[in-house]
C-alpha cells in the first residue's frame, strides 16, 4: 500500500514540475462538452473520430488529415481531390462500436483527434477515455447544423487555417440567409409536407428532433413523421404514410425511388401523383444526411429548388459546381453535374 | 381425428368437452375482424366489405381511391400475412417440439432464423432490392438448417436428436458472428439502421405478393405434417420404442424437419425475426387440446395465426410509429410462458 501511495505522490510532483513546460507549447481549448483540452500550438496531423468529423476535416484542411474513417469508394473518389482521396482508412473511434485500433491510431501520430456530432455525457466520457489512453488531445465539436458557420470557424481556428474557415463560414452564412429570405413570405400552412423514406422499402423515417431530419427544419418544411413523436429513426407503416399524404417524398435510395412510381400502394399519394419524389445526391457525401455533417449545406440550396419551385431563379448546376469547388476542391465536369442531379432535380 | 384413438389418454380428454377444440377458431375469427377494423387510416368495416366485394365482382365500389388502396393493398395483405406467418411459426414450433420431445424448443432451434438473418443482412449490406433481400433470407434459412442436418448425419453412434441440437447451437453461433461482422462493416447511417430494423421483425411493408409468395411454402410444409400426423405422435416416444413400432425415425425426421424449416424460412423471409410465437403457441395449444398431433396441429395453427394478427394490430396502432413485432412478441410471450411454467399447467404429458 505504502509504495503505491509514494509512487503516486512522486508522479503528481513530476506533473507539477512538467506542467509549466507543457503550457508553453500548448493552449487550452474548451470544447463543446465543456472539457478543457490542451492543444499544441501548431496542429499538423489530425485524426477524425467519425464520418461527420472526416467531412469537416476534409473541407477545412485536407492536408492535415491522417486518414479517412472509411476509405472512400471508387464512386466517391471521383468527387474528391487528389491526393487526399487515397489516404488510408483509420476506422471509427467512438460512437456505435469502435473499429479503430488504438495502436494504429498512435502509430499515425496525430496531434489531435476531432469528433463532431451530438454532445452528451456518453461522448464526453468516451473522449476522456481515449485521451487518457492515448495521450492525444481529443476535442468534441457540436455538429448541430444551424451552428455550421461557427463550427467551421472554430475548427479552422483550432487547425490554424483561419482564412479558409472564414471563406467557408461566410459561404454557409450567405446560403442560409438567402434561403431564409427566399421563403420568408410563405405562410407555415403553405409549406410542403415532406416524407423522408429510408431503408430498402422506404418505410424507415426520422421522427421530430432526429438528426437525420434537421435540414427540413432549417429550410422551413414540415416533416410529416414529426407527428409520430420525437426521437431517432423508426419504422412506419404504409397506411400511416397514406394518412399523412405528403406533398413531397425524399429518399437516398434509387431503388425505392423507382419502385414508388410503379407500386400501386403508393400511387394515390399526392407526392407520387405530382411526380415529386426526389433522391438526394450522395456523392461524395450525402446532401441530405449520411453522414450528418457540413456536407448537408448543399441541401439548403437544393431543397429550396425542389420544395419551393419558382421561388428563386437560379442555376442548380452552377450552384453545385460552386459548392464542390469551394468545399471539396474539385472541378466538376458537366457530366458529373448531370450525374449528381439526375434523379434529384425538377425537370 | 379418429386416428387419435391410438393415444387413449388424448381421446378421453377430448371426450370431456368440445370447448377447448372450438376455442382456437373462435378466437381467430374475433381477432381477424378486430384487426381488419383497426388501423391508422380510418376505414369502417362496411367500407372494408364494399371494397372486397367490388374487387371480387369487378364492379366499382364508389369509394375514395386511397380507401381502396388501404383495404386492398395494405390492410388485407397485412392481416393475411400475419395469419400465415403466425400459423407457420406455430405449426413449425409444434413439429419441432414433438421431434425433439421437448416443449421448450422453438422453430429456430436448428438455426433457421439465424441463417435467414444472415441472408437478409447480406442483402441489405449489398444494397439489394427488397425482393432479393427476402430471397436471400429464405435461402439463408434453408442453408443453415441443411448445414446443421449434414453435420448431424455425419455423427454416428450418439443420440441423433441431441447431435442435431448441438450442431444447431454451433452453426447458429457461427452465423451470428458473421452477422455481427457485417454490422460492423455496414454504413452506420443507412445500412445499420435497416439491418437493426430487419432483425427486429415487422410486417409494415408487407405486400399482396409477399403474402402470396409464402402461401405455397406454407402449404407445401403442411401437407407432410397432416399426412404424417399419426406417426408424428409416435415420434414423441423414445427413439428405440418408435423403431420397435416399425417407424423409420431417421427418414421421418428428415421429412418433418424439412417441412417445418420450409415454413419457418418462408415466414421469416418476409417478416424478419419474430421470436416466441413458435414456442408459446404450441404450448398453449397443447394445454387446450392435449398432445395428440392430429388435434394439436390445427389448434397451434389457428392460435399462432390469431396471435400474430392480434400482435400486429397492436404494433400498428399503439403508437405513431411501428413497434417492431419481435419486441412485442417477446414482451407478451416471455412473461406468459413463465406464468405457464410456474403455474404448472398441463404441459408435455
Amino acid at each position: 500500500m505504502f509504495p503505491i501511495r509514494l509512487l503516486l505522490v512522486a508522479f503528481a510532483a513530476l506533473q507539477l514540475v512538467l506542467m509549466p513546460a507543457l503550457a508553453q507549447a500548448a493552449r487550452l481549448f474548451t470544447d463543446a462538452a465543456g472539457r478543457s483540452v490542451e492543444i499544441p500550438d501548431r496542429v499538423e496531423r489530425v485524426l477524425a473520430a467519425g464520418p461527420p468529423a472526416s467531412v469537416l476535416l476534409y473541407v477545412v484542411s485536407p492536408e492535415k488529415m491522417v486518414g479517412w474513417v472509411r476509405s472512400p469508394s471508387d464512386a466517391e473518389k471521383q468527387f474528391l481531390a487528389e491526393p487526399y482521396r487515397d489516404l488510408p482508412e483509420t476506422g471509427r473511434l467512438t460512437g456505435r462500436g469502435n473499429t479503430a485500433n488504438i495502436e494504429m491510431v498512435l502509430s499515425m501520430k496525430p496531434d489531435i483527434i476531432i469528433d463532431v456530432g451530438t454532445i452528451d455525457p456518453t461522448y464526453a466520457s468516451l473522449a476522456d477515455r481515449v485521451q487518457e489512453q492515448t495521450g492525444i488531445p481529443y476535442v468534441l465539436i457540436d455538429g448541430a447544423f444551424l451552428r455550421t458557420p461557427e463550427t467551421l470557424r472554430e475548427v479552422a481556428g483550432l487547425l490554424g487555417v483561419e482564412a479558409r474557415g472564414e471563406e467557408l463560414a461566410s459561404y454557409a452564412e450567405r446560403t442560409m440567409a438567402w434561403q431564409k429570405e427566399t421563403v420568408a413570405d410563405i405562410a407555415p400552412e403553405d409549406r410542403p409536407k415532406v416524407y423522408y423514406g429510408r431503408g430498402p422499402d422506404g418505410l424507415e423515417t426520422g421522427s421530430a428532433g432526429s438528426i437525420n431530419m434537421e435540414i427540413l427544419d432549417v429550410v422551413g418544411a414540415h416533416n410529416v413523421a414529426a407527428l409520430a413523436g420525437s426521437g431517432g429513426l423508426s419504422n412506419v407503416s404504409i397506411e400511416q404514410v397514406l394518412g399523412w399524404n405528403p406533398d413531397v417524398i425524399l429518399t437516398l435510395s434509387p431503388e425505392f425511388q423507382k419502385s414508388v412510381k410503379t407500386d400501386p400502394t403508393w400511387a394515390n399519394l399526392k407526392a407520387v401523383k405530382d411526380a415529386r419524389v426526389y433522391r438526394a445526391p450522395t456523392l461524395p457525401f450525402g446532401w441530405f444526411d449520411s453522414p450528418p455533417g457540413v456536407n448537408r449545406l448543399m441541401s439548403v440550396t437544393w431543397l429550396t429548388e425542389i420544395l419551393y419551385p419558382g421561388k428563386a431563379e437560379f442555376d442548380m448546376g452552377e450552384r453545385t459546381r460552386e459548392f464542390y469547388r469551394l468545399f471539396y476542391q474539385v472541378e466538376l465536369t458537366q457530366e458529373q453535374i448531370d450525374q449528381l442531379l439526375a434523379d434529384s432535380a425538377i425537370k | 381425428m379418429s386416428k387419435s384413438g391410438a393415444l387413449p389418454e388424448a381421446g378421453s380428454r377430448a371426450g370431456r368437452s368440445l370447448f377447448p377444440v372450438l376455442l382456437p377458431p373462435l378466437l381467430l375469427a374475433v381477432v381477424v375482424i378486430l384487426a381488419l377494423s383497426a388501423g391508422k387510416y380510418d376505414v369502417s368495416l362496411s367500407d372494408m366489405a364494399r371494397v372486397v366485394w367490388s374487387r371480387l365482382t369487378g364492379t366499382p365500389s364508389g369509394l375514395d381511391a386511397t380507401i381502396e388502396t388501404v383495404v386492398w393493398n395494405v390492410r388485407l395483405p397485412r392481416v393475411l400475412a400475419g395469419l400465415l406467418v403466425g400459423a407457420s411459426l406455430a405449426t413449425a414450433g409444434c413439429v419441432y417440439q414433438g421431434l425433439f420431445r421437448n416443449p421448450l424448443v422453438s422453430p429456430d432451434i436448428l438455426g433457421v432464423s439465424a441463417g435467414a438473418s444472415l441472408g437478409a443482412v447480406g442483402g441489405i449490406f449489398l444494397s439489394l432490392p427488397v425482393l432479393a433481400i427476402q430471397g436471400m433470407a429464405f435461402a439463408g434459412g434453408l442453408a443453415a438448417v441443411a448445414l446443421v442436418y449434414a453435420i448431424g448425419s455425419m455423427v454416428r453412434g450418439r443420440d441423433p436428436v441431441l447431435v442435431l441440437v448441438l450442431a444447431g447451437v454451433a452453426v447458429g453461433a457461427l452465423v451470428g458472428a458473421c452477422i455481427s461482422l457485417l454490422k460492423v462493416l455496414a454504413d452506420p447511417y443507412n445500412q445499420l439502421p435497416a439491418i437493426t430494423f430487419w432483425l427486429l421483425g415487422s410486417l409494415a411493408s408487407i405486400t399482396r405478393a409477399d403474402a402470396a409468395s409464402i402461401l405455397p411454402a406454407m402449404l407445401l410444409g403442411l401437407v407432410p405434417m397432416v399426412l404424417l400426423r399419426w406417426r408424428m405422435n409416435l415420434m414423441t416416444l423414445d427413439e428405440e420404442e418408435a423403431r420397435a413400432l416399425g417407424i423409420e425415425t431417421g427418414r421421418l425426421r428428415l421429412v418433418l424437419v424439412s417441412a417445418a424449416t420450409l415454413m419457418t424460412a418462408a415466414a421469416v423471409s418476409v417478416s424478419g425475426i419474430i421470436g416466441w410465437v413458435g414456442l408459446v403457441m404450441p404450448h398453449i395449444a397443447r394445454s387446450l387440446v392435449g398432445p395428440d398431433f392430429g388435434r394439436l396441429l390445427p389448434a397451434s395453427l389457428m392460435l399462432g395465426g390469431g396471435y400474430m394478427v392480434g400482435v400486429d394490430a397492436l404494433a400498428r396502432t399503439i403508437a405513431g410509429i411501428e413497434v417492431p413485432l419481435g419486441i412485442l412478441t417477446a414482451v407478451i410471450g416471455a412473461p406468459f410462458f413463465l406464468w405457464l411454467l410456474v403455474s404448472g399447467r398441463r404441459g408435455w404429458q
